[in-house]
């Protein structure tokens, strides 16, 4: 804690470099806004299930639910504390596997698998990020991606309990006796998940501990000075997002029933960082809108394999150059201002 | 209220702060100044914990606190504002001010997210504070503005609000006029004075000596990292060293 406000550090280069990419936050949302937001979101989770026509489309919107979900988690460590995270899904993949390998290899319900999981996962988060959150910016990336690329590759090699790059299934998801069986009931789980999160998130990113995490994002010196424990607040919201993360993959890896190494890999890190960067950094409903075209558009590309992985770099390098600040968060200013602009000529 | 004794900060072979010494006495405004280099910022980023001392001792309110961190120095009541503007430029204004209060208001994350009773009133009571402290710092036209949008001015009194929203016991103000045109100077001076009047100890960093002589109760003066002087305005101002570590040696010889 000794760097030196006046001079151009390593760390504070993060400012210039992804500081133009890492928005602003939209923390003076109304409370009427919020319910409103609210409302639309849970409307279009109950009424989404009328225009689908069959099981094929429950599961692109449960994928976009859980992408949604994992895109918010994410948006937490890195949209509004700016602490940038390339190996996300290493820990989905964490609570995937762990709640897999607790329930086929050693006979648990998945319940207490779930939940074991998602405690296992926030203790190595916790034991990572004492040590990588003291890294910034670029150095930051380089240990998050390292992270997990280590973990997809334990994943893939442990193939006694794993299956190894094979992957290996899991059971359905069941609790007091009931079993969840077919996209529809696992819709309104997702999709309920998906509500919930976002009130949590919200109810945070509003609460002072959130204005702690945005304020640390804005300048660690002034946070310190002003109280708040910089590393400490780090590891938390890290420890947090990796454990929500965690939770998603136990449930998701029992909806898909087969999990393989490929869902901790690079490539679905990139995916969620997308998401967040292309929804909009520090904005919840960004993550959705990010969620919806990062779901859709392979389906939208599926008679041409492969091109998809081209087309999110395509989007992720054309975001970052004409909406920095990201889709969501872009409309929301020129909304505002033009909104402002009416007012101004009424008034003339 | 502070004492410091000895204190010394090296950063490789330079001598930033040498051996410096003196105590400020509670509810005094007490500035410190001296030539650029002289080691002003360095002597407050040592005692506000962003920097660790090579040697001595920082003694608040009879605890030593050499080498503590920003934040715990926060809890024991010190606050601080910065020369280059420290203003997190992705919250608004006020939000700006409300970290400020941080110390003051439930901001355990579990809370947060489970909105804990009464965790949204304490917080609109602390918008309102931190909306009266913007009005009284003079930048309550900025209320709803985002701080990005803020000119310079008005961004140092929005740091001097953050800082008086964690309700110090002293303050520390770094340059608090740097940048500002006579008018917006005078204003800062005022608000000094203000402050003081209100018993908390104030200790300045600033180069602009008419401030500096009007608001100081004592003064202490850095040259090259050591302490050249130290005394009541009057004394400072008809002290040949001084005058001959501003003006040149030449004016001690003429």
């Amino acid at each position: 804690m000794t760097h030196h406000p006046d001079q151009s550090l390593p760390g504070s280069r993060q400012s210039s470099i992804l500081g133009s990419i890492l928005g602003r936050s939209d923390a003076r949302r109304t409370g009427a806004g919020r319910v409103v937001g609210l409302a639309a979101l849970a409307a279009v989770v109950a009424l989404l299930p009328l225009l689908l026509p069959n099981a094929f489309y429950f599961d692109v919107a449960i994928r976009i639910a859980i992408l949604a979900v994992n895109g918010i988690a994410l948006n937490l460590l890195m949209g509004y504390t700016g602490q940038i995270s390339l190996g996300h899904a290493g820990f989905f993949g964490l609570g995937a596997y762990g709640s897999a390998v607790l329930t086929t290899h050693f006979g648990w319900t998945p319940l207490p698998a779930l939940l074991a999981a998602a405690g296992l996962t926030a203790v190595i988060a916790w034991g990572v990020a004492r040590v990588i959150l003291r890294l910034r910016g670029h150095y930051l990336a380089m240990a998050t991606l390292g992270l997990g690329i280590i973990i997809s590759i334990v994943l893939g090699n442990e193939a006694a309990w794993t299956g190894g790059p094979d992957g290996m299934p899991v059971d359905g998801f069941s609790l007091f006796g009931l079993t969840l069986s077919g996209e529809r009931q696992w819709y309104w789980v997702f999709g309920g998940l998906l509500i919930g999160t976002v009130v949590l998130a919200q109810n945070l990113i509003d609460s002072p501990a959130g204005r702690a995490l945005q304020a640390l994002h804005g300048s660690e010196t002034a946070a310190s000075v002003a109280g708040i424990d910089v590393g400490r607040r780090k590891i938390a919201v890290f420890v947090l997002s990796a454990t929500v993360s965690a939770m998603l993959g136990s449930l998701s890896a029992h909806y898909s029933g087969y999990i393989n190494p490929g869902i901790a890999g690079f490539l679905q890190s990139v995916e969620l960082v997308i998401i967040v960067v292309l929804g909009g950094m520090a904005s919840i409903y960004g993550s959705i809108f990010g969620a919806v075209v990062m779901g859709l558009l392979p389906q939208i590309l599926a008679g041409y394999e492969g091109w998809d992985s081209v087309l999110f770099g395509v989007i992720l390098v054309v975001t970052m150059i004409f909406l920095p600040r990201g889709v969501v968060p872009s409309l929301a200013t020129r909304l505002r201002s033009a909104r402002l602009a009416g007012k101004g000529g009424a008034a003339c | 209220m502070l004492t410091v004794a000895n204190l010394s900060k090296r950063f490789g072979g330079v001598h930033a702060v040498q051996d410096v010494s003196f105590t400020i006495p509670r509810g005094c405004v007490y500035s410190v100044i001296g030539p650029n280099g002289a080691g002003k910022t360095t002597l407050f980023n040592l005692i506000s914990g962003l920097y660790t001392p090579t040697s001595g001792t920082i003694g608040f309110e009879g605890r030593e606190i050499g080498g503590a961190a920003p934040d715990q120095l926060a809890r024991r009541g010190m606050s601080r504002t910065f020369q280059n503007l420290q203003i997190c430029r992705n919250l608004s204004a006020i939000d700006n001010v409300m970290v400020g209060a941080h110390l003051t208001l439930n901001s355990s994350m579990f809370a947060g997210m489970l909105r804990w009773p009464g965790l949204s009133r304490a917080d609109r009571a602390c918008r309102e504070r931190a909306a009266a402290l913007m009005e009284r710092v003079g930048c309550g036209a900025f209320v709803k503005a985002d701080a990005a949008a803020m000119p310079y001015g008005a961004l140092k009194r929005l740091e001097i609000a953050r800082a008086l929203a964690s309700e110090p016991k002293i303050l520390f103000l770094d340059e608090p006029a740097a940048g500002l045109n006579h008018t917006e100077t005078h204003g800062i001076q005022t608000l000094v004075a203000d402050l003081a009047r209100s018993g908390l100890t104030v200790v300045v960093v600033e180069h602009d000596m008419k401030l500096v002589m009007s608001v100081s109760d004592r003064i202490l003066v850095l040259n090259y990292g050591r302490r050249l002087a130290e005394g009541t305005p009057g004394e400072i101002r008809e002290n040949p060293e001084v005058i001959a570590a501003y003006l040149g040696a030449d004016a001690e010889e003429d």
